[in-house]
């Protein structure tokens, strides 16, 4: 195999002899005597509990809130509703421009999905916050709820989303993401043969063991310690500036120690309320999810559908691709459209394809708002993919993995969304693995590389 | 709420605590007398993070009431140290990378420890049982098994 030493070959050092070596982690330390600090290991004196009233509906209107059973209730110290948000109406990804803010920090006149924060009770205890919660009043309309993908995209549909206006993201090239590539019509009327094939896949719920929280201590001087285990420090620190309006400088974001993430903990969720209770109360407050508010509240990786259609020739090239995903990005936001957005540069695989037609389409649904987990957008891309080539393979009577080599990218090949391949290795890994899996490849393919003379 | 005295031992040192009747001693022993070895996963027994040793056997701590526990030896994670000294385990843990995140470690070296106190030289389904009650969500169970089957060797180099 040839080691290319010329790709950052300005930072490239060659002194460095770490692979292949044990090193000791850093942390590792405090994990075994168990003096690792997780955001829930600080303790403060007075430190309020709070407590999430949660919607029981998919979709429907608030008519009202009662909160004065739960305020007379023991221990109860202070109840917050909508209005005592500054900027209650937010979205994450606004810190890089992609909006519109279309998420409620507390429900503000409608729920969206069953299980969205509507009131935050704030106890002495936990147990007595669990139980004022219980007290809290609200009046609902149930509304029409739509949980499928290609019914919310149907015209008649209930309207998910008011910040949207329609049950999909606006991106600036339309109602989805497009990579156009050669002439994928004519691609298809060139192949031996068409393979159409839809793959779809569940909602998956990240589990760690640590489940999502923080625990915010006043500082006494209007600035705010916050502990947490968000795995998006900087996200959090802006966005809960954003919606308190307070100067970033008055929060002081404390974290890195992450009991177990996988993306589960990048979304914008406990920390601004707690801050804001912190402040409304001047008491240290602690909101950490219970186990089943981090199964069932804690956004999931999206749910996706991807309908693949290739034109394969009887040689083994695939000569056009047409590639239609749906994500579910459930009642918000949050980094699904982002994750839709990177299915569309991925769809084509590592493959080079002269003709290429890909959509992708962010979706509302009155589910779990989804959001970015281990590869969003491109995990459950791959898994259709590479289903779809191992079908191709077999239409076409040809090995599987040498149907990858004929159909590998290589230096030089220009990608659907025209980026030209550099720095490729997909030829030599696919050479190791076979070796490796002791499945033999004809001798031809273990003498081609992803190098390309003048490439 | 009515509290009432509570009295054992933590790793070796007296404690003493009122407790409300419906306290934890998971609850007990991090909010209360400052020990945040037991981590809280799930509260209803299906992690096993919080797991510690009380009179020798394994126990949930976050399913065990702290009043019932009055004159027992604990022992957590925290206490398995000596004058700073890593017990065989955790040096095991360390050099077999048996840590990712280390929210479950501190329940697994206790479900370890408990085996190892009782069947010294573990066969590798002896070690897989033992630690069949504790969840490492980021999934690293065969470097904790190699390193629970390491400390069993090291201990037994020990007293050859």
């Amino acid at each position: 195999m040839q080691l290319r030493k010329d790709y950052f070959a300005d930072v490239r050092k060659d002194g460095l002899h770490e692979i292949g070596q044990g090193r000791p982690r850093l942390d590792s330390p405090g994990h075994v005597t168990g003096k690792t600090a997780y955001f829930a290991d600080r303790n403060f004196p007075g430190m309020l509990h709070l407590k999430m009233v949660r919607s029981p509906h998919h979709h429907a209107r608030i008519r009202s809130i009662d909160t004065s059973e739960a305020e007379k209730h023991p221990g109860v110290v202070r109840v917050l509703t909508a209005k005592d948000v500054p900027h209650n109406v937010y979205t994450i990804l606004i810190l890089i421009q992609i909006g519109p803010e279309d998420e409620t920090v507390l429900a503000d006149g409608k729920v969206r999905w069953k299980g969205e924060a509507v009131v935050a009770v704030l106890a002495e205890t936990e147990r007595a916050a669990q139980e004022a919660a219980a007290k809290v009043k609200v009046d609902y309309e149930v509304l029409p709820a739509v949980f499928d993908m290609e019914e919310a995209l149907k015209p008649g549909a209930p309207l998910v989303n008011e910040y949207h206006g329609q049950n999909y993201y606006l991106y600036d090239s339309g109602e989805c993401r497009k990579v156009r590539f050669g002439d994928v019509e004519a691609g298809f009327a060139q192949a031996d043969h068409i393979l159409e094939q839809s793959y779809q896949s569940s909602p998956i719920e990240h589990a760690p063991t640590e489940t999502t929280g923080c625990v915010v201590a006043p500082e006494g001087n209007d600035r705010f310690t916050c502990y947490t285990n968000t795995q998006a420090m900087f996200f959090t620190l802006d966005n809960t500036s954003i919606i308190l309006q307070m100067p970033g400088s008055k929060l002081h974001f404390v974290g890195g120690t992450v009991g177990g993430g996988f993306g589960g903990k990048v979304d914008v969720i406990v920390e601004p309320i707690a801050i804001l209770a912190a402040k409304l109360t001047g008491r240290p407050v602690c909101f950490i999810y219970s186990r089943e508010e981090e199964m069932q509240i804690s956004s999931p990786r999206a749910a996706e559908k991807v309908i693949i259609k290739d034109g394969v020739m009887e040689n083994g090239r695939i000569v056009a691709r047409k590639v239609t995903g749906y994500t579910d990005a459930g009642a918000y936001s949050r980094h699904s459209p982002y994750g839709a957005q990177k299915g569309a540069a991925h769809y084509p695989g590592p493959y080079t394809i002269p003709n290429v037609w890909i959509d992708t389409y962010c979706v509302y649904t009155n589910r779990t708002p989804s959001s970015a987990m281990r590869g969003f957008g491109v995990t459950i891309g791959d898994f259709a993919l590479e289903v779809q080539m191992d079908k191709l393979a077999r239409l076409i009577g040809m090995d599987p993995l040498e149907f990858r080599f004929v159909n590998a990218y290589r230096d030089g090949d220009m990608k659907a969304h025209r980026q030209p391949t550099e720095g490729a290795a997909l030829i030599e890994c696919m050479q190791e693995a076979s070796r490796v899996a002791n499945w033999p490849v004809a001798e031809k393919y273990m003498a081609m590389s992803s190098y390309r003379k003048g490439a | 709420m009515a509290k009432v005295p509570v009295q054992f031992t933590l790793n070796g040192s007296e404690k003493a605590e009122f407790v409300e009747s419906s306290t934890t001693l998971l609850h007990a022993l991090r909010d209360k007398i400052g020990d945040t070895s037991p981590k809280g996963g799930c509260h209803q027994g299906t992690c096993g993070a919080c797991s510690v040793i009380i009179d020798g056997e394994l126990r949930l701590s976050c399913l065990t009431l702290a009043e019932t526990c009055g004159g027992a030896d604990i022992r957590t994670t925290a206490g398995l140290a000596e004058s700073g000294v890593l017990h065989p385990l955790q040096r095991a843990f360390l050099d077999a990378f048996a840590t990712q995140c280390g929210f479950c470690t501190p329940g697994m070296i206790m479900a370890a420890k408990v085996l190892l106190d009782r069947t010294p030289n573990p066969s590798r389904e002896d070690v897989v049982e033992a630690l069949s009650g504790n969840i490492c969500r980021c999934t690293g169970y065969e470097p904790i098994i190699q390193a629970v089957l390491a400390a069993a060797r090291a201990n037994s180099q020990n007293a050859a």
